[in-house]
């Protein structure tokens, strides 16, 4: 048979979810809603952000969230030159694992440097730049952004 | 415990996109070939296991379509994994350690080219707070290169050098999409792509499909002159988390590889499913493999990468070799998830 | 679980979050692959063609390429004939997203001439509730300017007017 002439078209597909939080993850996004960051303690009494339903070691149910800071130290973090569709910035920026002040553990999150990758650094400090808009969702924090840059 | 081997595997020529077949047009040539390579017909195969995702192409559901591949009348017995069908070995392997089959046939297609890869596989992370970011693998892979870099786990250097071997070895590898006479300095000559990775350092985008044959005890040793044995497999997974996991090293893998016997006797060839040349290294440290050992002679997941099937490809190309005689015992690894979550471990030998 | 501690700040707030919402779109390029492109192609010049299996002998349309029963490519093109038997149906009574028809209508599965695995499409100009098994159909197609590689150039099939088909001649499609 001769080679047909191959068909393509356009297929989206769209997720329209809504997830219920549960009382651990409601209380981080309530607080990202009011401008503030929690965490939780672990079982081994390190704290855990974004807070965790059950211990990442022992799965026991976790109940203490705790506040901590808006600010705190890249862990570590790549340069994403060419921004995808959806990142939190259309100019190139850095993911980050970002120690938060009173965590002991690192959190995703975007930093903007203002499109500099020479402003990045590992053990750099950084902090929160929040939405003007918040609802309760990670992107409440629009980004992070090296600390005293306003 | 029986003694189950790979007696057959088959592979597509990988490319960047294969548009003129669909995903059962793409699959079935192999099933075929890999049928036909293990001496029998389709009616001797009693377990049927693939793995799959239905995000790569948007496809709901594809592996039900693609059971047009096996022709699946009579009804078959049949199972399917929505990870890398690496892990459909292992349930193969299950199930003829219970008695349950003696020959099974696994699969395992990806199609990436119909979507966008980086973004369809940001939604296996946590939904609340990583997949609003849209934080993407190859992004999370250059902050775990990045902590082994800091950490002084790796070095640029010896990262390059990975992806340039991988690029070489692949020369000899009719089924791989890249490979050149590359040296790692014209690896570290190139611009970085999502620093600190440069292109070079991350899986091509690939469509491909693969698929062995499993036989056991005496039934292998009748289709096969040199089976190649699973002596022993193992898998382990660490927290979705990536804040609380250590990245530099692959803690799942070395338990694994302790599980699995790896260090009970000398490793000739080690396929390792690193869709980056850091975690080359970072499992390489894992497995305990030395200089003795060949890493990746097809050239690994930095040469061809069909998601989903790349870990069955590395199982298939350590038991060729064991089948073809030019080694006798070897490792190959599988992994899932975001900076190497997930990790499959088997030794495969001869007799 | 209400034993959850909550830091000072948490306490008091008014309607604390419990359910977000997190929309994703994902775009993909659908490739039809050369069995469907081939029917569908040929659909656009208002034929319909299936594939035979080189083993079983049977007729898939729209094929997929390969025999579901022996897992082997059907190359062999088989121009079909435009009408077929009503092996089973069903009538639409109810409401649903992205519904377009008016209701009751009639969603059947139609055993065209010469094949050997039914093909769903829409029964019209005739009451839903005189459609039957064994029903003689034809095709409707739309105005030559409007046919596309889209099974949408059939707008339907109607009866034509034939007898009953024999049950044994659909009997192992239902």
């Amino acid at each position: 048979m001769a080679e047909p002439e191959l068909l393509v078209a356009p297929n989206v597909i769209e997720y329209p979810f809504s997830r219920t939080t549960g009382p651990m993850i409601g209380a981080f996004m309530t607080a990202l809603r009011e401008g503030f960051i929690v965490g939780c303690t672990a079982a081994d009494g390190r704290v855990i952000v974004p807070p965790v339903e059950y211990d990442p070691d022992t799965a026991e149910a976790l109940t203490e969230v705790v506040e901590v800071g808006d600010a705190g130290v890249v862990a570590s973090w790549s340069w994403v030159r060419e921004p995808l569709d959806g990142h939190p910035l259309d100019r190139p920026f850095a993911f980050a694992l970002i120690t938060l002040d009173g965590a002991d553990v690192p959190m995703l999150h975007a930093v903007d440097t203002g499109g500099d990758v020479a402003a990045m650094a590992t053990g750099m400090r950084v902090r929160a730049r929040w939405a003007d808009e918040r609802e309760g969702s990670i992107l409440d924090i629009a980004c992070f952004e090296p600390e005293g840059a306003r | 415990m029986r003694d189950i081997a790979i007696i057959s595997f088959a592979q597509t020529h990988h490319a960047r996109a294969i548009e003129q077949e669909n995903e059962v047009e793409m699959l079935q040539p192999v099933v075929v070939d890999a049928i036909a390579k293990a001496g029998i017909t389709k009616d001797r195969i009693d377990f049927v296991c693939s793995g799959s995702a239905d995000y790569l192409a948007g496809m709901a559901f594809s592996f039900v379509l693609t059971l047009d591949a096996v022709g699946p009348w009579p009804p078959i017995s049949e199972s399917h994994v929505d990870m890398d069908a690496a892990w459909a070995v292992y349930e193969a392997w299950v199930k003829m350690q219970m008695g349950k089959a003696d020959i099974a046939l696994i699969y395992g297609y990806g199609k990436s080219s119909p979507g966008n890869i980086r973004r369809a596989l940001t939604r296996q992370l946590d939904p609340y707070t990583l997949q609003p970011l849209w934080a993407d693998p190859v992004s999370l892979a250059a902050i775990q290169a990045r902590s082994a870099l800091d950490t002084g786990t790796v070095t640029t250097e010896a990262m390059a050098e990975v992806a340039a071997r991988s690029w070489r070895s692949a020369q000899d590898n009719p089924y791989a999409q890249l490979k050149g006479d590359l040296a790692a300095a014209d690896v570290l000559a190139t611009e970085p792509f999502v620093d600190p990775l440069r292109r070079h350092d991350c899986a091509p985008i690939t469509d491909g499909a693969a698929a062995v044959v499993l036989a056991a005890g005496d039934v292998a040793r009748e289709l096969c002159e040199r089976p190649a044995w699973i002596r022993g497999i193992d898998h382990r997974i660490e927290p979705h988390m990536l804040g609380v996991r250590d990245l530099t090293t692959s803690a799942s893998t070395a338990i694994a590889a302790a599980k699995a016997g790896v260090g009970d006797g000398p490793i000739d060839v080690a396929e390792l499913h690193a869709p980056f040349s850091h975690q080359e290294l970072i499992l390489a440290a894992a497995l305990g493999l030395g200089d003795d050992t060949a890493i990746n002679p097809s050239g690994g997941a930095l040469c061809a990468n069909p998601v989903m099937t790349a870990g069955l490809v590395r199982m298939g190309e350590v038991a060729q070799r064991v089948i073809d005689g030019t080694a006798d015992r070897g490792v190959a690894h599988a992994t899932s998830g975001a900076c190497l979550q997930q990790n499959l471990v088997c030794v495969l030998e001869g007799e | 679980m209400s034993d959850i501690v909550l830091p000072d700040r948490l306490r008091d707030v008014a309607e604390p979050v419990r359910r977000i919402r997190t929309p994703a779109r994902l775009d993909y390029v659908f490739m039809a692959g050369k069995a469907t492109s081939r029917f569908l192609n040929a659909v656009a010049e208002k034929r319909l063609v299936g594939q035979r299996c080189p083993v079983c002998r049977k007729v898939y349309v729209p094929p997929r390429g390969v025999c579901p029963t022996d897992g082997v490519p059907t190359e062999e093109e088989i121009e079909l004939p435009h009408v077929g038997t009503v092996t089973s149906f069903c009538v639409v009574n109810v409401q649903f997203y992205g519904q377009v028809m008016e209701l009751p209508y009639v969603s059947a599965l139609i055993l065209l001439d010469g094949t050997d695995i039914p093909l769903m499409h829409l029964i019209q100009e005739v009451p839903a509730d005189q459609v039957h098994m064994g029903m003689r159909v034809e095709a409707v197609w739309v105005p030559d300017e409007e046919l596309g590689p889209t099974l949408e150039s059939i707008k339907y099939f109607r009866p034509n007017g034939e007898p009953d088909a024999d049950y044994e001649t659909y009997k192992d499609n239902v």
